[in-house]
């Protein structure tokens, strides 16, 4: 039994950042928790879907952030407690919604948690979603612990409900994907029965009392601010330096302080809840001292509130130094790390702590500077975004006329890189890619030659890409839309999505077939298996051809393969799919999720004779170029061999070898 | 076993699939089981692509430390992979760490492409050996791939590690934290991992180079 859900106060369980979240909201006694899935935020309501049946609670992945913290809010106002998670760039897609409940308020506690992934390690950005709860006046929490993740989760409820706003809880890589003891407290039995009382709608406009009512309800939460436990000193009674932080920032301050035996000259004042800023309990510091370093993740939001705070009274306090982004003692993009931390304290206060010998420190560098190869990151052995994105290169070089893929947010975005042949040339949002191809659609009039293609996975498609598709059959955006159906959202964890046919507790629904969606638009709608290469190739080409005047395949003899008569001939006379949006399917599931059902497809061999090695004229076509990390090139032998530690036996490799050496026979 | 000292920094690194987020919340609960007091950090998003991937672990007596070692200050570094170990030691190693290596490369797509070299096997054990107190090495992919999947390298490698008598790892915690973790069909040959894993470490020692078991392929 998971400790999550284990009624046993007093216990001590090693938990995720996001599984103490999890915890805190099942302590609060929360009953609706909802969410689109995202790094590194997915922990968290994957832990509470897993208990949802025991605990009783519904849990939902829901097809975006807005639709999930609109289903949490609705738990909300009918008086029970809910849960909303998501990481920063889903805040946006949220942040319409948020924007206009804090004006209508909200009854049962409402808990928005964001995830936000600084240096965005799985993010397209690295955006600091605190700036949301300042544009809104929501009430923040900042956990710097794993313990005091689960405490926090657990009084935000009954802070939201005291101000009745929501409150959010901004969490980091650090805290949410960290694992520590936590001590357990009690599950609550029973909860309230849930109705929506009709003497109190929620309508946000007219916006101006509303406007009124939320600045009265954010001066209450100043009140709650300055009591909050979750801010507090530590550190000698006068400091020569005071480092004001938050989050992740408290333990790398604290052990710096320990490592530089700096201790008695160093205080740390530790804020939890950071808006509204605690501003006479921050005042009382900044009175006794003279000297602050502030230590955050991303953005300088305390060194700007505090600043604020010292400009309004700088008048009583005096002069006093800052330190921090503004200045460059900390780097103002990126993630912070105990050296950043300990570097800052280092010049602020003249000392030097040596970590290991000098010359020890030169020798390893040196030796791994000499000896160790780049990693870069690629698409996984047999995972179909490889074979797809080499059916678009060979699709692309055929046709021969500079088509271009637009792109999103999925696995499939490592298709910028080596591992897709850096064929994917824009990547911003979610969706981003369809409704980009809804503009360079448009652009054949203005002379625009070359072919429009856009990809998306087929959860992405669900989150955002579906209004860009009525809008390309709308507006009749002429494109290509490749959709890559690999049956789960891969790189959050496999997590199921409309497409799937199971909830997120496992509970079997209707399939809503992307097929079905597409063809209901009107677009002209083709399934392929990115694993038959062939096929993939030549239904790209045959639907980037459009109405106007037959564009012949220009390169025909570009790469090692052979286009079917029937599909060359189709294309000769000019026999082509209408103009206007377009869509393949390209199925075929992720290889890590089949890998946990399933045994490898195939064995994969080379042929040691057959592989000509260098001398094949192939420039190792199955290495050089296709890189699955499935294969190796053997030095000693000159030829190709395959890594049976890696291999999944997609047998996507055996395609492409033009002297046939790689074979496979079923496993 | 008391902790050589407080905390205890471990890391764990490798390439991502070969299990090093489970290895090191398995280590993890087998330690909370003892009493002590855990932090782990790791690296996600990139876990599963093929990366660079590292786990850091503070244990401790009393107290949570940040999730992240600071330099140089690793005191034992579990390697799944070897030129991942030396990558690890440049920033995070000291005189005093000790090494625990699987020795069976995984190429980077950009040795795979022939864009960089992976430099051999033997050389590479050679400088993990200088760069450390002491180095233990075993072959924990072969060892895993007699067994019928590469997937159980990792369990092979915290077998190795209960036995070189750095940590407080005992069987029977492992075995009951390993039933709450894992799918209960999968425990037995979970177990069979651990057990040739601890069976099948070696020291390398300035008497006793690296054996030919131990030296892996490249």
């Amino acid at each position: 039994m998971s400790s999550i859900s284990q009624n046993a106060p007093g216990k001590v369980a090693l938990l995720m950042g996001n599984e103490a979240i999890a915890r805190g909201a099942l302590e609060a006694g929360v009953k609706v928790c909802a969410a689109y899935p995202g790094n590194p935020s997915s922990e968290i309501i994957g832990t509470l879907a897993g208990v949802a049946d025991e605990m009783g609670l519904h849990v939902e992945w829901s097809v975006n952030e807005k639709v999930a913290l609109e289903v949490a809010a609705a738990a909300s106002l009918a008086g029970l407690r809910g849960l909303c998670a998501m990481k920063q760039n889903g805040l946006n897609v949220a942040s319409d919604f948020l924007l206009n409940l804090n004006l209508t308020g909200t009854r049962g506690g409402l808990v928005v948690v964001v995830a936000d992934d600084p240096a965005g390690v799985s993010s397209s950005n690295e955006e600091d979603s605190r700036i949301f709860a300042k544009l809104g006046d929501l009430p923040l929490l900042e956990p710097a612990t794993i313990q005091e993740a689960k405490e926090m989760t657990r009084e935000a409820f009954s802070l939201s409900e005291k101000l009745g706003l929501p409150v959010m809880i901004r969490s980091v890589t650090r805290v949410s994907h960290a694992r520590g003891n936590v001590s357990l407290d009690e599950l609550p039995q029973s909860g309230p029965k849930p109705g929506f009382d009709l003497s109190q709608p929620r309508c946000a406009f007219p916006a101006l009392p509303n406007h009124r009512l939320l600045h009265e309800r954010f001066q209450r939460a100043k009140e709650m601010s300055e009591e909050s436990p979750f801010n507090f000193y530590r550190g000698p009674e006068r400091p020569d330096l005071v480092v004001i932080t938050s989050g992740s920032g408290y333990l790398y301050s604290l052990e710096a302080a320990i490592n530089l035996k700096i201790e008695e000259r160093v205080g740390i004042l530790k804020l939890g809840m950071t808006w509204p800023l605690p501003e006479a309990f921050v005042l009382g510091y900044l009175r006794e001292a003279g000297n602050f370093l502030f230590i955050e993740e991303v953005d300088p939001f305390l060194e700007n509130n505090v600043k604020e705070l010292f400009a309004q009274n700088c008048f009583d306090i005096g002069v006093k130094r800052f330190h921090g982004k503004a200045d460059g003692m900390v780097p103002d993009v990126g993630e912070l790390n105990p050296e950043i931390v300990t570097a800052a304290m280092e010049n602020l206060l003249n000392v030097r702590h040596l970590p290991r010998p000098e010359n020890y420190s030169r020798i390893a560098r040196e030796a791994a500077a000499g000896l160790v190869p780049a990693r870069a990151l690629g698409f996984c052995a047999g995972c179909p975004h490889r074979a797809t994105y080499w059916a678009i290169k060979l699709a692309l070089a055929l046709d021969g006329r500079n088509g271009f893929v637009l792109g999103d947010i999925g696995c499939y975005s490592l298709g910028m890189g080596p591992s897709g042949f850096a064929q994917m040339k824009t990547l911003h949002a979610m969706g981003s890619g369809v409704g980009l191809a809804c503009g360079f659609g448009q652009l054949e009039r203005f002379g625009l030659e070359q072919p429009v293609v856009a990809v998306c996975g087929d959860s992405t498609f669900y989150h955002a890409a579906i209004p860009a598709l009525i809008n390309a059959r709308y507006n009749g955006a002429n494109f290509l839309l490749l959709l890559l159906d690999n049956n789960a959202t891969a790189m959050t964890g496999f997590q199921p999505h409309p497409g799937t046919g199971l909830t997120a507790t496992g509970d079997k629904t209707p399939v809503i077939d992307l097929r079905a969606i597409c063809e209901v638009f009107g677009a002209s709608v083709e399934v392929v298996d990115p694993f038959d290469v062939e096929s993939t190739v030549e239904m790209i080409l045959r639907m980037i051809r459009t109405e106007k005047g037959v564009h012949p395949v220009r390169n025909p003899n570009c790469c090692n393969l052979e286009l079917s008569e029937t599909s060359n001939q189709k294309m000769e006379k000019g026999e082509i799919i209408s103009n206007g949006v377009k869509v393949l399917i390209l199925r075929r599931e992720c290889a890590l999720v089949s890998a946990k059902r399933q045994k490898k497809l195939f064995r994969i061999e080379v042929d040691q004779e057959r592989c000509l090695g260098e001398a094949c004229g192939c420039n190792r076509l199955c290495t050089r170029i296709f890189k699955c990390p499935g294969l190796m090139w053997d030095q000693a032998t000159g030829r190709a061999r395959i890594d049976e530690a890696i291999c999944t036996g997609c047998g996507v490799c055996t395609e492409i070898c033009p002297a046939s050496a790689i074979r496979k026979e079923a496993a | 076993m008391f902790l050589p000292k407080d905390p205890f920094n471990v890391i764990i690194g490798g390439v991502g699939g070969q299990g090093n987020v489970l290895a090191s919340q398995i280590l993890g609960e087998t330690l909370v089981a003892q009493g002590y007091v855990i932090t782990i950090g790791e690296t996600y998003g990139a876990s599963q692509r093929g990366g660079s991937v590292m786990s850091h672990l503070r244990i401790s007596a009393k107290n949570p430390f940040s999730p992240l070692i600071p330099e140089g200050q690793g005191d034992l570094l579990v390697a799944l992979e070897p030129v991942e170990g030396l990558r690890i030691l440049a920033p995070y190693g000291n005189p005093n760490i000790m090494t625990l290596l699987n020795t069976r490369p995984i190429h980077p797509i950009e040795v795979i492409s022939g864009d960089a070299d992976y430099p051999e096997v033997s050389k590479v054990i050679a400088t993990i050996k200088d760069l450390s107190s002491r180095i233990w090495t075993l072959n924990a992919t072969e060892i895993a791939l007699e067994m019928g999947d590469s997937i159980f390298s990792n369990i092979v490698m915290l077998g190795a590690l209960s036995s070189i008598q750095v940590l407080p790892i005992d069987r029977q915690t492992f075995q009951s934290v390993i039933k709450e973790l894992l799918p209960s069909r999968t425990i037995e040959e979970n177990m069979s991992a651990f057990d040739r894993g601890r069976a099948e470490v070696e020291e390398v020692t300035k008497n006793k180079p690296v054996s030919s078991r131990g030296g892996g392929e490249n």
